[in-house]
């Protein structure tokens, strides 16, 4: 049983530099928080805040119901697994295993025990009287990740653990991670700026940017529902199209199209409209089209392998531009395209705020209150 | 268009090959022979000399390889002068000031690598700096101090300075190598559960080992050799070190100089450094942080 919160976090090094501006979040049992964002948007920071390397400069992390944020990283029962895995060089592998639960007093019997039970877990049997210089890099990431499981602890803290293997390791060892982690009941904290990492491994993503929380949502929603312009931008591959547009009464103005905006929404001056490229549909006539068609000539086509990535000039605009994927088995050849936009698919935005202009029938439990960005 | 060429003439490649391979190793190995002759010939001539019969060395023309051996002179210098003495006076000093070169030097380098210190390039400057003075004047102002702390004739007149002029090359040694060290391997510490002297001594100082010797070795090696600062503060004949009492080795007379003695003197002023160095080669050559991080 354990539970994490932070509660108002804000890290300031200088006036200028301030990588996190005020984050409170709670990680509950069993919960896989991912912290998602740029480089530069403090992810890290809160994790080193939360294994207490960095001291908040203002807020507090509770652990259990205990403030914790005074206390030294090996008194808060946390284990982190590096980037770098930074492991002991010269210890074998079955002392970087031990070397926390010595310090701990633990009965040696007990470590035996805990390193055989985690070993045995991760294939680690053979290679415990090694050194890490001995081993290849996956087998050093499945050490360092040994290292805090032997622990115990009250929260796992996961630092981009994934970055430095290559990419078919990476995906190997991200399902093994999946597995490891949603049979333990304890609250794992995972940064990274893997989107498909995150969408994978997380039951929650909080998506950082500027040292703010701009969404805290189940992944799926996270990617149906962006709360703002930046997820919006940020999450997914290909990035999302996104328009600003004029409104004129209740009607947007995209080219020569003209789409409605939803009843729901009191427009104003001008929206960001939202479509993600997989979501634009070919229509071989401008009847059967679902949704509000657009047409434009064919500017850049990319293969993807499974799909084509089509770029299309909008009619009646100068340079705006509309990417629609295109599975590559529909056959399109022609040099101007019609595209249609389903309603259900499209996402509004304030242009000014940049904030998410109405939310859908919600199959999902509506947004708790300390899940809302910061507003500036 | 992206089009696949055979490669060309790949066996006449591979013929050329064998001969100009052997001609660079048959020039490299000369080079090498050279440079090796050029560095190691005057301690050979020291050796040879150490162990030529007095008539040899002076014989004229010159005998380059002696016939007849003798330890003659390695005898005379223990017997009848305190040459053990002596070693273990420069033994002493040396010693004392690598250890505190170095036990003060690393935590300051591992301070200015470490911590976001104010004013962190100044002082680094500052230390680099000082390492610039000569000598000579450096000597000269040390001398009104240890008259006036009369410090003469004292183990210390020496070990201060020794310290003092080595840990400017202790504090960059040592700061290169600490930045060098991951420092998320020290937040894995910090995160296990070490406190910071656990982290220091079971961590940090197992990894650093390597540096600290080829540091203490140079340290080592300068307070060994030094001279003008140990033939002015120390007079008493029992505290003199061995650069000194190599120096004043003299004959009976104004007009024979002792050459055995000297070269016996200086063979034996040398060797510990040797094997100083040899002993602890393996450990400077040994890179022990591998394996840390992803390399």
């Amino acid at each position: 049983m354990a539970k994490l919160e932070l509660r108002h976090l804000n890290k300031t090094y200088t006036p200028k530099v301030i990588p996190v501006k005020d984050l409170s979040l709670d990680v509950d049992d069993g919960e896989f928080l991912t912290l998602l964002g740029p480089s530069g948007c403090g992810k890290s920071t809160t994790l080193r805040m939360i294994a207490g390397l960095e001291q908040p400069t203002r807020g507090d992390v509770v652990i259990n119901g205990e403030v914790v944020t005074s206390k030294a990283p090996g008194d808060r029962n946390i284990a982190m697994v590096f980037q770098s895995y930074a492991l002991y060089p010269h210890m074998t592998v079955y002392d970087n295993l031990a070397s926390g639960l010595r310090l701990r007093k633990m009965p040696s019997e007990e470590i035996r025990r805990r390193i055989a039970e985690v070993s045995g877990f991760l294939g680690l049997d053979s290679l415990m009287d090694r050194k890490p210089g001995q081993l290849s890099g996956g087998q050093r990431q499945r050490v360092a990740l040994g290292r805090a499981l032997v622990r115990q602890p009250a929260v796992f803290l996961l630092d981009e653990p994934l970055s430095n293997l290559d990419a078919l390791l990476r995906e190997q060892v991200r399902a093994e991670l999946k597995s490891i982690f949603e049979s333990m009941q304890t609250p794992v904290v995972y940064v990274t700026h893997d989107q498909t990492e995150a969408m994978t491994l997380s039951s929650k993503v909080a998506v950082l940017n500027d040292g703010y929380l701009q969404q805290l949502d189940p992944p799926r929603r996270i990617y149906t529902h962006p709360a703002n312009r930046f997820v919006a931008g940020f999450i997914g591959s290909p990035q999302m199209n996104l328009f600003d547009l004029q409104c004129d009464g209740r009607t947007a103005i995209l080219g020569n199209a003209r789409i409605p905006l939803p009843s729901s929404i009191t427009p104003p001056p001008t929206v960001t409209l939202g479509i993600r490229p997989e979501h634009v549909e070919l229509v071989s006539s401008e009847v059967n089209g679902r949704g509000h068609s657009v047409q434009g000539k064919v500017v850049l086509v990319e293969n993807l392998g499974m799909s084509d990535l089509v770029s299309i000039r909008i009619r009646g605009t100068d340079h705006t531009t509309l990417r629609a994927l295109i599975p590559s088995d529909r056959p399109w050849r022609q040099e101007t395209l019609t595209l249609s936009l389903p309603a259900e698919h499209l996402h509004w935005f304030d242009a000014e705020t940049g904030d998410r202009l109405y939310s859908e029938p919600l199959s999902l439990p509506p947004e708790r209150p300390q899940e809302r960005k910061e507003v500036r | 268009m992206t089009t696949v060429h055979p490669p060309a003439h790949p066996p006449a490649h591979a013929e050329a090959r064998p001969s100009r391979f052997s001609a660079r190793t048959l020039w490299l190995t000369v080079a090498v022979v050279l440079v090796v002759l050029f560095s190691l010939a005057p301690i050979l001539w020291q050796v040879l000399t150490s162990i030529k019969v007095n008539a040899d060395i002076a014989a004229i023309p010159n005998v380059y390889f002696p016939r007849r051996f003798t330890l003659q002179h390695y005898i005379e210098i223990f017997n009848r002068r305190p040459f053990l003495n002596y070693m273990l006076n420069s033994f002493f000093v040396a010693f004392t000031s690598t250890l505190l070169c170095l036990a003060l030097g690393t935590p300051a380098a591992y301070a200015l690598a470490r911590l976001r210190l104010p004013g962190e390039r100044i002082v680094l400057a500052s230390v680099l700096i000082v390492t610039l003075f000569p000598y000579i004047l450096l000597f000269i102002g040390l001398l009104e101090i240890v008259r006036a702390t009369g410090l003469a004739n004292n183990y210390l007149a020496l070990i201060i300075p020794y310290t003092a002029i080595n840990i400017p090359l202790t504090i960059l040694v040592m700061r290169s190598f600490f930045q060098q060290l991951p420092r998320d391997l020290e937040d894995s510490a910090k995160v296990d559960g070490y406190n910071t002297w656990q982290m220091l001594v079971r961590i940090l100082l197992p990894l650093t080992t390597p540096a600290l010797v080829t540091t203490g070795i140079l340290a080592f090696i300068a307070a060994w050799n030094e001279f003008i600062f140990a033939l002015t503060f120390i007079t008493r004949e029992s505290m003199k070190t061995i650069p000194v009492a190599v120096a004043q080795i003299s004959g009976t007379a104004v007009f024979e100089i002792p050459y055995g003695a000297l070269a016996a003197a200086t063979v034996v002023g040398t060797l510990p450094l040797v094997i100083l160095v040899l002993l602890f080669q393996r450990r400077i050559v040994q890179g022990l942080t591998a394996g840390a991080v992803k390399g």
